[in-house]
C-alpha cells in the first residue's frame, strides 16, 4: 500500500452514443432543412477524424432565409404579444434542458473543448439566456427604453467557434424576446450545435422563418453582412473582421453590434489571497484552451510578491489534464482548428524570438489531432507582440509592476478593452482600480464569470454595445440608444 | 521552544510569522474544491482509491458509552476490517478516549494487530476547556497506556480573542509531552473557527508550533471536514513543505461517511498537497460510518453487485 503513491485516473470517457451525427447537414430556412450545394467537412479537432459535411450557403441561400425571417416577421412574429413570444423561448429553454447532454457531447465533439466544460458552463449558461430572455418578452416596455420599444425586423447573426451554442444563445435570445427574427450563421469550424438548435425550434414549434440557420465560410458572412434586407448586425469574433463589417455597414441604415478581441490584463496585488489567485489566474487563461474573447491573457502581477505566485501558477499547471475532451477528467482540451494552431504557434514563436521566457507545463499531448501545452512566458514587457496581440490560445503573457498607477498604465496601454481582472484582498483598491480600467468587464477576486442578466462587451477596439441583461437587450430594439 | 525555526517563541515573532501569509478567498476556494468534486474516479482508480483509503481510516468510539467490549470489537474490526478478505489492508489506526487506550492497545497486540496504532483524543477533549496542568496530565496518561498518536484539541476560545501565543504554547507544551513516543495530531474544530482564513492561519501555527499532523475537527461540531476546509489546509502543508521540507500530515475528521466523499478527499490530496500526501503517514480520515461503505463498495466491484449489508460486519 505504502509503495503505491499515484493516483492515476483511469480513463472516464463520456459516451458518444447519444448523439447521431448525419454524414451531410444542409440549412435551416424557413421551419425546414433545405440541403445545400456545395459541402465541406467539419472534424473533431482533438481526433482529425470527420464528423460530417457542413453546407457552404451561397447567395441563393442567403436569399431565401432573408426572405424566410422578412416574411416570418411580418406575418407572425411582430403580430405575435410579447406574452406568447415568450413562452416560445421558455419552450426553448426547456428542451435545451432536457437534451443537455446531447448537446454537451455535439459541442464537444465538434470544438474539442473538455465535456466537463459544455456540460457544466456551456449548455447550462446558453439555456439560462433563454430563460432570462423569454422573461423580458411581455415586459418591453418596462426596461427602461421608453414606452414602446420596437423591434429593428430582421437580425443578421454571425458567431464564432470558441462558444459555438453559448454564443448562439447570446445572439437569438435577445433578439427573439425583442420581436426580431434572424438569420445565423455558425462559425466554419463548429455548425454542429447550432444545426442541433435548429432540430430544437422545430420540437418547439416555433413559428417557421423565426430562426434561420445557413452555414458556411467568411463569404457566406460577408453575404449576410452586405444583404439589404437585414436591418441589423450582431457579430462576435476577430477585430480584424468587426472592422470590416463596420464599414461595410457604415453607409447603410444597419444597426450593428460588435463583440471582439481582447488582451485582457489579470492584475494580482500584493495584498490578494494568493492561492485563489493562482486558480483565477489558470481559469482566467486556460479555460476552454485560451479562445476566450475575454481570456486573462496578460497576467500583471506586483513584484513583491512574483517569485511566490510563479511558483504557485507552476506547480498548478503542472496538474491541469489535459487530452481526450470526452474524458469527464479533462481539463484543457484541443486546439479549435489547424489554422489556429498555427496562430499560436506563430506568435508563441515570436515571443520565444523577442526574448521573453518560456515554461509549459510538463504533459503527453496526443498524436492525432490540435494540441498546445498550457505556457506561460515570463519576462514579457508591453514592446512584446505576445504582450499586444490576441494570441487566442493557452499562452499567458506575464509583466511585472511596482505600484498600483504602473499596473493601471500597463493594462489600459493596449487597443483592446473587453475585459480585466483584479485581485486584491483591500476592497479600496479593487474600488480604485475598477474605476481606472477601461475595459467593458471587469472581475474582482474572479475571472471568467458569465450571467445572462449582466451586460458584456468592450471599450476600444473590443468592439461596439452590450450583450446580455437590459443593455443588451436594447441592442434589439430600435428608437432608444445604445452604449 | 521553537520548531523549524519559524518562531522564537515572543508573541511578537508569532504576530509576524502569522501575518507573512496571505488570506482565502472563500467564494474562491469553494469553487475550487466544487471543481475537483467532479472529477470521475473508475475502474482500476477507483479501487486503488478505496484501499487506499480503508488504509488511512481512524476507525473511531468517542462515546460516553464506549466499553472495553465495544472498543475490542472496534479492534478486531480495524485489524481485519473483512474477516473473509485477507486482501483488505488494516486501517490505520483506532482513535479513543483516553481511558480506552490501553485496553484497545493490548487487545490489538492481542490479534496480529500490532502495526495498527492507537490514537488517544487528548487536551479536555472535545471542548479543550481545562487548566494546562490538567491537559498535560491527560496526554501523559493516553501516553503512559500505549497511545502512539495524540489527537489534541487547541483552545478555540483563546484562538478566536487573538490569544494566538495561547494556543501557540499549548501545542509546544503537548509536544513536549509526546516526545519521541507520540505522533501530535492537532484539532482546530473548523466548524468553531468558520473562516477560511482562521483555518489557514490555525493550520500555520500549528505547524510551526510542532504539529505532525493538522486535524479539523473532533465529530462533535458540524460542518466538520468539508472539502474547502480540508483544501485550504492541504495548500497550508505544501506550502510548509516548500518553507521546511517538512512534509505535515491533515487529518480530515467528521462527515466522511461514504466512498464517494472519500474519493473525493483523495482528489483533493492528489491534486493539491501532491501524491506525496497519499499515504497513511500523511493522510488519515477520521471517521466510524465510511469504513463499512468502502468494505461494500470493495465488494461490488469484486462480485459486480451490491451485497446485502448483512455481508459487513456492524462493528
Amino acid at each position: 500500500m505504502e509503495e503505491k503513491l499515484s493516483f492515476e485516473y483511469a480513463p472516464a470517457p463520456e459516451s458518444r452514443a447519444i448523439v447521431s451525427i448525419k454524414p451531410k447537414y444542409g440549412h435551416f430556412i424557413g421551419g425546414k432543412f433545405i440541403s445545400g450545394n456545395k459541402h465541406f467537412p467539419t472534424i473533431n479537432p482533438a481526433t482529425e477524424e470527420v464528423l460530417s459535411r457542413i453546407a457552404l450557403g451561397g447567395k441563393a441561400d442567403v436569399d431565401a432565409a432573408v426572405k424566410a425571417a422578412r416574411q416570418a416577421y411580418t406575418t407572425t412574429w411582430s403580430k405575435m404579444s410579447g406574452k406568447e413570444r415568450g413562452k416560445y423561448l421558455f419552450r426553448i429553454a426547456r428542451i435545451m434542458q432536457e437534451r443537455s447532454r446531447e448537446f454537451a457531447v455535439l459541442e464537444t465533439l465538434d470544438n474539442g473543448k473538455p465535456i466537463r466544460e459544455s456540460r457544466d458552463v456551456d449548455v447550462p449558461l446558453a439555456a439560462a439566456h433563454f430563460f432570462y430572455h423569454a422573461g423580458w418578452a411581455d415586459k418591453l416596455e418596462y426596461a427602461g427604453l421608453g414606452t414602446t420599444p420596437k423591434p429593428h425586423g430582421v437580425a443578421g447573426q454571425i458567431i464564432p467557434w470558441n462558444f459555438p451554442l453559448l454564443m448562439l444563445a447570446w445572439k437569438v435570445a435577445p433578439a427573439l424576446a425583442a420581436g426580431n427574427t434572424v438569420v445565423l450563421k455558425p462559425a466554419e469550424t463548429t455548425s454542429l450545435t447550432a444545426l442541433l438548435f435548429a432540430e430544437v425550434c422545430q420540437q418547439a414549434e416555433l413559428p417557421a422563418g423565426v430562426v434561420n440557420i445557413v452555414t458556411g465560410d467568411g463569404s457566406t458572412g460577408a453575404l449576410i453582412v452586405n444583404h439589404p434586407g437585414i436591418d441589423k448586425i450582431a457579430f462576435t469574433g476577430s477585430t480584424e473582421v468587426g472592422k470590416l463589417i463596420a464599414r461595410a455597414v457604415a453607409p447603410t441604415n444597419k444597426s450593428v453590434t460588435l463583440e471582439l478581441g481582447g488582451k485582457a490584463a489579470n492584475i494580482i496585488f500584493e495584498d490578494a489571497a494568493i492561492d485563489e489567485a493562482v486558480e483565477g489566474i489558470v481559469n482566467g487563461i486556460f479555460f476552454n484552451q485560451g479562445h476566450v474573447c475575454c481570456a486573462g491573457s496578460r497576467l500583471i502581477l506586483q513584484e513583491s510578491v512574483a517569485d511566490e505566485v510563479l511558483q504557485k501558477l507552476k506547480y498548478r499547471m503542472a496538474t491541469i489534464r489535459v487530452g481526450d475532451p470526452m474524458d469527464k477528467n479533462t481539463d484543457l482540451g484541443a486546439i479549435n482548428s489547424k489554422e489556429q494552431l498555427l496562430k499560436i504557434r506563430e506568435l508563441t514563436a515570436a515571443g520565444d524570438s523577442e526574448g521573453a521566457e518560456r515554461w509549459s507545463a510538463p504533459c503527453d499531448l496526443p498524436g492525432k489531432g490540435f494540441w498546445f501545452a498550457p505556457t506561460i512566458f515570463t519576462g514579457v514587457t508591453q514592446a512584446h507582440r505576445i504582450a499586444r496581440e490576441e494570441i487566442f490560445g493557452p499562452v499567458l503573457s506575464v509583466l511585472t509592476f511596482r505600484t498600483p498607477q504602473e499596473a493601471i498604465d500597463k493594462a489600459n496601454n493596449t487597443p483592446f478593452g473587453l475585459s480585466a481582472g483584479i485581485w486584491s484582498e483591500k476592497g479600496s483598491k479593487v474600488l480604485w482600480a475598477t474605476q481606472q480600467l477601461r475595459a467593458g468587464v471587469i472581475w474582482a477576486n474572479t475571472f471568467n464569470k458569465f450571467d445572462p442578466t449582466s451586460p458584456f462587451g468592450g471599450y476600444k477596439e473590443s468592439g461596439w454595445g452590450r450583450e446580455g441583461g437590459r443593455h443588451g437587450l436594447s441592442a434589439y430594439l430600435k428608437g432608444v440608444s445604445h452604449e | 521552544m521553537s520548531y523549524y525555526g519559524l518562531v522564537d517563541g515572543t508573541e511578537a515573532s508569532l504576530k509576524k510569522y502569522l501575518a507573512s501569509f496571505s488570506g482565502v478567498d472563500q467564494v474562491g476556494a469553494d469553487a475550487r474544491a466544487a471543481i475537483l468534486a467532479t472529477r470521475s474516479i473508475k475502474a482500476a482508480s477507483k479501487r486503488w482509491a478505496i484501499d487506499t483509503a480503508i488504509s488511512m481510516v481512524d476507525l473511531t468510539t468517542l462515546e460516553g458509552a464506549d466499553t472495553p467490549g465495544k472498543v475490542q470489537a472496534l479492534c478486531s474490526k480495524a485489524v481485519r476490517p473483512d474477516p473473509t478478505d485477507s486482501s483488505v489492508p488494516s486501517v490505520g489506526a483506532v482513535c479513543v478516549y483516553n481511558d480506552m487506550v490501553g485496553i484497545a492497545r493490548a487487545h490489538l497486540d492481542q490479534i496480529g494487530g500490532e502495526h495498527v496504532g492507537v490514537a488517544a483524543v487528548s487536551t479536555a477533549f472535545p471542548s479543550g476547556r481545562a487548566s494546562m496542568p490538567v491537559k498535560i496530565q491527560d496526554t501523559q496518561d493516553a501516553i503512559d497506556a500505549g497511545a502512539s498518536e495524540i489527537d489534541m484539541v487547541i483552545d478555540r476560545g483563546a484562538f478566536l480573542s487573538g490569544r494566538y501565543i495561547e494556543v501557540f504554547d499549548e501545542i509546544v507544551k503537548i509536544r513536549e509531552v509526546c516526545g519521541n513516543k507520540a505522533h501530535l495530531k492537532v484539532i482546530f474544530e473548523t466548524g468553531e473557527l468558520v473562516t477560511y482564513d482562521n483555518v489557514r492561519k490555525a493550520s500555520f501555527l500549528a505547524m510551526a508550533a510542532g504539529a505532525h499532523f493538522i486535524k479539523t475537527s473532533t465529530g462533535k461540531v458540524a460542518p466538520a471536514a468539508t472539502a474547502p476546509v480540508v483544501l485550504v489546509m492541504l495548500e497550508a502543508v505544501r506550502d510548509f513543505y516548500a518553507m521546511t521540507n517538512v512534509r505535515i500530515g491533515v487529518k480530515p475528521a467528521g462527515g466522511i461517511r461514504n466512498t464517494k466523499d472519500a474519493i473525493k478527499q483523495l482528489v483533493l490530496v492528489n491534486e493539491t498537497a501532491g501524491p506525496e500526501w497519499l499515504k497513511p503517514s500523511l493522510f488519515r480520515i477520521g471517521a466510524s460510518a465510511l469504513l463499512n461503505d468502502l468494505l461494500m463498495q470493495r465488494m461490488k466491484m469484486d462480485d459486480g453487485y451490491y451485497a446485502s449489508p448483512q455481508y459487513v460486519t456492524i462493528d
